[in-house]
C-alpha cells in the first residue's frame, strides 16, 4: 500500500478535458474586444544602418491607424534584456539581423495590418554581415554592438561571467576550473581530443509568440504566452518607468515552451505599440516570424582529456564557443551552464573550461530545454567513447570507472551528486540490444549527463482553503504542457486530505499570484512544489490554532493528522468544520503562504541536479546515409514520480525532441537570411520517427531535494540523446562525426570519406 | 479583393459567412465564427495542427480556402464530441492515455485520428503512423499518442 493518497498516482491531468475539446484558452484565442492588430515589418538585411523609413503608403491603407518605428519610442527606455539590456524593442538606427523588427503597422484587422506592412519602405545602408563566429572574430570584423551601452550590475564584481573584450564581437566569456591541468596532461598515458559542433536550433513550440497589451487606469496590462511573467514584468517596468505594481502580466495557457518562451519576447513590442497608439494592441506572430524572434545557441565544443592507462580521467581541457546571435538574451546562462555540464558527471581531478559567446548577425539565441548540457554532451561523451577504443576498454567500463558516486561533488563546493548514476547507466545499457535488419549498418550508443537545474529557487505559493473544503492555488508558474497544475493539485490534495479535482487555479497574473522567479530549469515540481507544500503546512498550522482557540484549549493539545484536526479528547474535525466554527457558517477561509529561497535545504548550488541517461540502437542505410532509430531507452531518475504517466510523457518527449537536433534539425544561414525558416526545410521529428522499441525506465529512490524526495524531470533525456546517437551512428559506419545533425548527406559523406574522422 | 458569401454546414449547423477569396478556412473558423479550437502553427500544411474534417476527410485549414467549403460539411474540434459535457471516444482516449501535454496539436490530432478510424477501424501501428505522419507533436514524443490511437480503436470496436 502506498504511503500516499494522491502523489504517486497517474491521475488524469486537470486541463486535458479542455485541451481535448479545443477550449484551453491560448492567448491568440482570446483577443480583447476592439483590440487593434499589429503586423511587424522586419529587416530585409542582416546588418545595416537605417537611413529612412517611409510609412506613407502603409498609413494610407484601409484600416491602418499607425505605423510605429523606433523613433516613436524616444520617451521610453527602448531596450530589454535581463542580463544585458542590449535588445532594442524596435530597431534604432541599425538592424543587426535579418528579420529584426523595424516597424509595426497597427490596423483594425490582422489582414489589414499584414497587407499594409508590405508597403513600408526602409532605406538601408549596408554593413558587412558577420554571419558566424569565425567572421565575427576575424581581423577587421565589423562591430555588431559598437558600444556596450547597457551592461547592468550583473556583469559587475563577483559574477561568473565577464563582458567580452572591448572593440570586438565577443559578447561575454566565462571560465571554470580547478587543479593543475597542464601537469596532469603531461603525465597522462593517453590524451584524446574531440571536437563536435552542435547546431543552432529552433525549439518550435507549436504555438507561436503572441501578446496583447493595453493601459488601464495607469496600469500596463499584458497577456502573452510567456513562461516567465515576473521577468517580463521587470523588463516592462523599466521600459515604461512604472512601479512593479503598475505592470500586470498574465501568462495564458501556453502551447509549448521548452525555454523558447522564457523571458521577454514580443511583450515589450506589443506594449510599446499600445503606448504609442493609445489603444489595446495585439501581435500574433507566424512560425517564420517566431524563428526570427529567438533560437537556441549553436556551439563548437572541443574536449581534450588526459587518461591514465586504466582509463581514469586525469584532466579535461574544454573550450565552448557559442554563436549567440545579435543580442545577449539568456545566452549568458547558456554559456555558464555549458561549462558546468561540459565535463560530464565524472570525477575530474583537474579541469580547465573556457567559454566564449560571439555576437553574429543572426536571430538572437536564448534558452532551450536542457541548454548547456545538450550542447556539450556529444563532444564530452564521444571523447570518452573514442578514448575507450584507443585504450581497449568497453565504453560502459570507462564510464563506470569515472562516474561520480552518490555524495561526491563534481564541482568543488557544490551540491553533491544525489543519484546512483552507475546503476542508472547500467540499467540503460543492459536494456539495449541490436535486432539485426537486412542491408542496414547498425550501432548502439549510450551515455549520461548531469545538469545543474532549479535556477533561482525563489517561489511564493498561496493556497486558499475555502469554507466548503475545496482549494484555490495562486501560483506564478506557467502551465505549458508539463503538467504542473496537475502535480500541484496532487501535492495540495496530499497535504490537506482533499481530492485533487477539488483544487482550482487562479490565472497566472502578476497582480494576483505571488512572485515566481521563472518556469524553467526543471524547477516547478521540485522547488515550486516545496513552496506549495509549505503553504499547505501553513494552513494546517492555522487550522490547529483556530480549533484550539474555539475549544479554548492550548494549541499544544491539538494537532493535524490524517487530513484532519485532532483534539485532546479524540475530537476529529475536518478543515471545513474548523473554518465554520471559527468564522461562522458559510463564511471565511484559510490562506496559507509557502515560500522557498536560497536558504536551508536549497542553499547549496545548484538547487537541483538533473540526471540524463539514454541509449539508442540505430540503423543506417548504407546506400543513402539515412539514420533510423531502432530502439530508444531512457532512464528517468526522478527521486519520486508524483505522476508516473506524466513523467513518462516528459521523458519520452524530451528524448524525441533531442532526436531532432541529433538527426534532422539545424537552422541554416547560407547568406544573410535564414535559409530554412519554415517547417518544410526545418525538419522536426515525426510520428514515423518513433522507434518500434521504446522504454522509459522510472527510477525512484526518494533521494531528491523536492517534495517526497522528488528530483527534476523533463530535460534529462534531452541532454543525453545527442551523445548516444552520435556514438551509435559512429559505430554503425566506422567513422566519428564531428558535428550534428547526422543528416543523410553528412552521414553518406562520412561513410564515403577515405579516413576515419576522430577529432 | 473579391468577397464571397459562402454557406456550409459546420458542426451540424448551417452557417453563412462572407470571406475574401484568399481567406484560409482556419481564419474563417477562428476570426469570423469564433471557433478558436482550430489551431494554426506552421501555416504551410506540414504540421497538422489546423486539421479539420471537410465532408469527413481531414484537411489543413491553414491552406484550404474558405470559399472551397461552400456547400460542404465541416467538423471542427468544437463538433467532435456528442455534446459539451462529454467526449468522443478519441478525445477520451487522448485524455486517458496522457497523450495531451501543451494541447496545441490536440484538436488536429483528435480529428485526424477520428478520420483514420473511420477509414480503417483496426489500423496496425504502421498504418496508424503512416496516416498520422502529417500531424506533428512537439511535447509527447508520440508514445502516448500511439497508446491513445490503439485504445480508441479498441473501444470503438467494442462499442460497435
Amino acid at each position: 500500500m502506498s504511503l500516499f493518497q494522491s502523489v504517486g498516482r497517474s491521475v488524469t491531468k486537470v486541463d486535458s478535458f479542455d485541451k481535448a475539446h479545443g477550449r484551453a484558452g491560448y492567448v491568440a484565442d482570446l483577443p480583447w474586444p476592439g483590440v487593434w492588430n499589429g503586423a511587424v515589418v522586419r529587416a530585409q538585411r542582416a546588418h545595416a544602418m537605417i537611413r529612412a523609413i517611409d510609412v506613407s503608403a502603409a498609413l494610407a491603407h484601409p484600416g491602418v491607424h499607425a505605423v510605429v518605428t523606433g523613433a516613436d519610442l524616444s520617451d521610453l527606455f527602448p531596450y530589454f534584456g535581463h542580463y544585458r539590456a542590449d535588445h532594442p524593442i524596435l530597431a534604432i538606427d541599425r538592424v543587426r539581423y535579418w528579420g529584426e523588427p523595424v516597424a509595426v503597422v497597427v490596423a483594425d484587422t490582422p489582414q489589414q495590418a499584414q497587407d499594409a506592412a508590405f508597403l513600408v519602405e526602409v532605406d538601408y545602408e549596408d554593413l558587412a554581415a558577420m554571419m558566424d563566429p569565425e567572421a565575427a572574430t576575424a581581423d577587421g570584423a565589423v562591430l555588431i554592438h559598437p558600444e556596450h551601452l547597457h551592461d547592468t550590475a550583473t556583469f559587475g564584481a563577483g559574477a561568473f561571467w565577464r563582458p567580452g573584450a572591448a572593440d570586438t564581437n565577443e559578447a561575454f566569456t566565462t571560465e571554470l576550473g580547478w587543479g593543475d591541468v597542464d601537469a596532469a596532461m603531461a603525465s597522462a598515458a593517453h590524451v584524446q581530443t574531440t571536437q563536435v559542433r552542435y547546431p543552432m536550433l529552433y525549439p518550435y513550440p507549436m504555438e507561436s509568440y503572441a501578446a496583447q497589451a493595453r493601459f488601464v487606469s495607469g496600469t500596463l496590462e499584458v497577456e502573452s504566452n510567456t513562461q516567465h511573467p515576473f521577468q517580463v514584468r521587470r523588463d516592462l517596468a523599466r521600459i515604461f518607468s512604472l512601479g512593479l505594481s503598475r505592470v500586470r502580466v498574465t501568462s495564458m495557457t501556453i502551447g509549448g515552451g521548452y525555454g523558447a518562451k522564457s523571458y521577454s519576447k514580443i511583450e515589450p513590442l506589443a506594449a510599446a505599440c499600445s503606448h504609442v497608439v493609445g489603444a489595446p494592441v495585439r501581435i500574433a506572430l507566424s512560425l517564420e516570424e517566431s524563428m526570427y524572434t529567438s533560437r537556441a545557441d549553436g556551439a563548437q565544443v572541443r574536449v581534450t582529456t588526459g587518461f591514465d592507462s586504466d582509463g581514469s580521467i586525469l584532466a579535461r581541457d574544454i573550450t565552448v564557443l557559442l554563436d549567440t546571435g545579435a543580442y545577449t538574451d539568456n545566452s549568458v546562462r547558456v554559456l555558464r551552464k555549458s561549462l558546468e555540464c561540459c565535463f560530464g558527471p565524472y570525477r575530474v581531478p583537474a579541469l580547465r573550461a573556457r567559454g566564449r559567446a560571439i555576437y553574429t548577425n543572426t536571430t538572437p539565441a536564448s534558452s532551450y530545454r536542457g541548454f548547456g548540457a545538450f550542447h556539450t554532451n556529444p563532444a564530452s561523451e564521444a571523447n570518452l567513447d573514442i578514448a575507450a577504443d584507443r585504450l581497449g576498454l568497453d565504453p560502459l567500463e570507462i564510464r563506470l570507472r569515472n562516474l561520480a558516486k552518490f555524495g561526491e561533488s563534481i564541482i568543488p563546493d557544490t551540491r553533491p551528486v544525489d543519484s546512483d548514476l552507475a546503476s542508472d547507466l547500467t540499467t540503460a545499457h543492459d536494456a539495449l540490444s541490436i535486432e539485426p535488419r537486412p542491408s542496414k549498418l547498425q550501432g548502439m550508443g549510450f551515455g549520461v549527463a548531469l545538469s545543474p537545474e532549479g535556477a533561482d529557487p525563489t517561489s511564493i505559493a498561496i493556497v486558499r482553503l475555502l469554507v466548503d473544503g475545496t482549494a484555490v492555488l495562486l501560483l506564478g508558474s506557467a502551465e505549458m504542457g508539463q503538467g504542473s497544475r496537475t502535480i500541484m493539485a496532487q501535492i495540495i490534495a496530499e497535504e490537506l486530505g482533499l481530492d485533487h479535482t477539488d483544487v482550482a487555479f487562479a490565472p497566472v497574473d502578476t497582480q494576483l499570484v505571488g512572485f515566481q522567479w521563472t518556469t524553467g530549469a526543471s524547477r516547478t515540481t521540485s522547488v515550486v512544489g516545496l513552496s506549495v507544500q509549505r503553504a499547505c503546512h501553513d494552513i494546517r498550522r492555522q487550522l490547529v490554532e483556530m480549533a484550539a482557540e474555539v475549544a479554548e484549549q492550548s494549541v499544544k493539545e491539538w494537532s493535524w493528522s490524517g487530513g484532519k484536526v485532532l483534539g485532546p479528547d479524540g475530537t476529529e474535525l475536518r478543515a471545513a468544520e474548523v473554518i465554520a466554527q471559527w468564522f461562522g457558517s458559510d463564511r471565511g477561509e484559510v490562506v496559507g503562504v509557502g515560500r522557498t529561497q536560497k536558504r536551508g535545504d536549497l542553499d547549496q548550488s545548484p538547487v537541483l541536479w538533473e540526471v540524463g541517461v539514454a541509449g539508442v540502437v540505430v540503423s543506417v542505410d548504407a546506400q543513402t546515409g539515412q539514420v533510423e532509430l531502432d530502439q530508444l531507452v531512457t532512464v528517468a531518475d526522478v527521486g519520486k514520480a508524483l505522476n508516473p504517466l506524466n513523467v513518462e510523457g516528459q521523458d519520452l518527449g524530451a528524448a524525441m525532441q533531442a532526436l531532432g537536433g541529433a538527426l534532422f534539425e539545424e537552422i541554416i544561414y547560407d547568406g544573410p537570411q535564414m535559409a530554412n525558416s519554415d517547417l518544410v526545410e526545418y525538419r522536426v521529428p515525426r510520428i514515423t520517427d518513433l522507434p518500434q522499441r521504446v522504454s522509459s525506465v522510472l527510477v525512484e529512490r526518494a533521494d531528491g531535494p523536492g517534495p517526497y524526495g522528488a528530483k527534476p524531470v523533463g530535460e534529462g533525456a534531452m541532454t543525453a540523446i545527442g551523445g548516444a546517437v552520435l556514438a551509435a551512428v559512429a559505430r554503425a559506419i566506422g567513422r566519428w562525426p564531428d558535428r550534428l545533425p547526422l543528416t543523410p548527406e553528412y552521414v553518406w559523406d562520412l561513410m564515403n570519406s577515405g579516413e576515419e574522422v576522430d577529432s | 479583393m473579391s468577397e464571397h458569401a459562402i454557406r456550409a454546414r459546420i458542426n451540424g449547423k448551417d452557417v453563412e459567412c462572407t470571406v475574401q477569396a484568399r481567406t484560409p478556412l482556419a481564419t474563417m473558423l477562428r476570426d469570423n465564427l469564433g471557433l478558436y479550437g482550430t489551431k494554426v502553427s506552421c501555416g504551410i500544411q506540414v504540421c497538422g495542427a489546423c486539421t479539420v474534417l471537410v465532408d469527413g476527410l481531414p484537411v489543413s485549414s491553414c491552406t484550404y480556402l474558405a470559399v472551397d467549403v461552400d456547400g460542404r460539411v465541416v467538423t471542427t474540434i468544437e463538433g467532435a464530441a456528442p455534446d459539451r459535457q462529454s467526449s468522443s471516444v478519441v478525445q477520451q482516449a487522448f485524455i486517458d492515455c496522457g497523450a495531451i501535454q501543451c494541447g496545441y496539436c490536440t484538436p488536429g490530432y483528435v480529428l485526424a485520428v477520428t478520420a483514420l478510424l473511420e477509414e480503417n477501424p483496426t489500423p496496425s501501428d504502421d498504418e496508424a503512423r503512416h496516416f498520422l505522419d502529417g500531424n506533428i507533436c512537439r511535447c509527447t514524443g508520440y508514445g502516448h499518442i500511439m497508446d491513445a490511437v490503439r485504445r480508441a480503436a479498441t473501444i470503438r470496436g467494442s462499442e460497435q
